[in-house]
């Protein structure tokens, strides 16, 4: 009796309600939803609207639940866990993500850190036409057009928040920075050599 | 391989003998931008002999085929004359263009790496994208106003009226009277000048007139050839 009661009182916790109709909302959305969409949807505060996601993220967490709730592309979303990976992919097929080309991942790097950009500049930095590369990222919906640089200039492109859903970043901020990325002129001309002697062997 | 003409090439835009991709390319039915010159450049490692003069020719087309595509790649109004860069410069800029040609594709090989460390991350996407709420409220609606529009659609409507297809035909006897005075005044007339400003009921009415007095033998008709006048005369005379 003593234990009913208890049990009775968790569930008409105030929290545990929003918590509840949070998961609800996360159930039927298409993409991940920021707080302040939470809020808008439950009708509800973002600082209370928080500490019911926190209250779901303990729930839904990886070796506790078969679903789990992530904090993505700028929001929060539900995906499978991974110890599920093998079965879900016999289940489905991922069209955005498979069989990425070199030209589509570079182009994909260049919008990502430079976007909003034209075709012209991504032509301009890999040394070739960007037009198939450009229009293959804006099928898989990984890249949108973002307006023209200037009137008449040519269309821009960035990033859509699938590119980071897909690619599992909270947001853009989470790419490493661009000069970590250069490597060392020593570290270059050591793999020039690597190459050079592969191709005289 | 004797020639650099003859150099076998197996590219993604192209495939045959360089001197055919170079006719391609100055007919400008090969767009430069689209082929890659390393490939070129690893081939000809690949088939090269010991003849300097082979590698010379090769350097001087090389270089032209990569200051054109490099022409190619700004665009026409901000065109930079080549001619007036200080070669120092030019190194620097390309150096500076690689060097962030690099940079990206190292950003390339860090979002491979990330999805291969993704791929046992499945979620559901949606098929349409959030749509905002639409507000329509209705306005305040009366039960007994659509009472009344049922009302008026049970009600059983009225008879239609026939009276437009009714016809009014005028007595033969009527048409009767009146040829038998024409022949008694003028012996003969022509039926379709005497019916011609009468409506076509009456036309028909005056017609079986006609044919009641041909039967009784009181008047003789003739006609010319079907659908001329019909002539009509007393036939006592």
């Amino acid at each position: 009796m003593e234990q009913r009661r208890m049990s009775l009182r968790l569930i008409d916790n105030p929290v545990d309600r929003l918590a509840r109709t949070i998961e609800a909302l996360l159930v039927i959305a298409p993409a991940a939803l920021s707080v302040e969409e939470l809020a808008t949807a439950t009708e509800d505060e973002a600082e209370r609207v928080e500490t019911a996601l926190g209250l779901l993220a303990s729930r839904y967490r990886e070796g506790r639940s078969g679903i789990v709730l992530e904090q993505v592309a700028g929001g929060y979303a539900f995906r499978a866990a991974r110890e599920a990976a093998e079965a879900c992919a016999r289940l489905v097929e991922r069209p955005v993500q498979r069989g990425l080309s070199q030209a589509a991942l570079e182009t994909l790097a260049i919008v990502a850190y430079l976007g909003p950009v034209s075709r012209p500049e991504v032509a301009r930095i890999r040394g070739v036409a960007a037009d198939s590369a450009v229009a293959g990222l804006v099928e898989r919906g990984l890249i949108a057009e973002a307006g023209r640089g200037q009137e008449g200039g040519a269309i821009r492109y960035e990033t859509t928040p699938l590119f980071e859903r897909v690619f599992g970043l909270a947001g853009l901020s989470e790419l490493p920075r661009l000069d970590d990325l250069a490597e060392d002129d020593e570290g270059l001309r050591r793999r020039l050599e690597e190459v050079a002697g592969s191709r005289g062997a | 391989m004797t020639a650099v003409a003859e150099l076998p090439l197996d590219l993604d835009a192209f495939e045959g003998p360089f001197d055919l991709l170079l006719t391609l390319v100055l007919k400008e039915e090969l767009e430069l931008a689209d082929v890659e010159i390393v490939e070129i450049v690893l081939t000809f490692l690949e088939e090269r002999g010991e003849d300097l003069e082979v590698d010379g020719e090769f350097l001087v087309l090389v270089a032209s085929l990569l200051e054109l595509k490099a022409r190619g790649l700004f665009p026409e109004e901000e065109e930079v004359p080549f001619e007036d860069l200080d070669p120092d410069d030019a190194a620097g800029e390309l150096a500076e263009l690689l060097a962030q040609y690099r940079r990206f594709r190292t950003a390339a090989g860090w979002l491979e790496d990330k999805l291969d460390a993704e791929s046992d991350r499945f979620f559901r996407l949606g098929p349409a994208p959030l749509a905002p709420v639409p507000v329509r409220p209705l306005a305040p609606q009366e039960p007994e106003s659509l009472a009344a529009a049922l009302r008026a659609l049970a009600a059983e409507p009225p008879a239609p009226s026939l009276r437009h297809i009714t016809l009014t035909f005028p007595p033969v006897s009527l048409f009767l009277e009146r040829f038998r005075a024409v022949l008694r005044r003028r012996g003969r007339f022509v039926f379709d000048k005497e019916v011609e400003t009468l409506t076509r009921v009456e036309q028909a009415v005056a017609f079986l007139a006609l044919l009641e007095l041909r039967k009784a033998g009181e008047i003789a008709i003739g006609q010319a050839a079907p659908f001329e006048e019909i002539t009509v005369w007393n036939n006592a005379a």
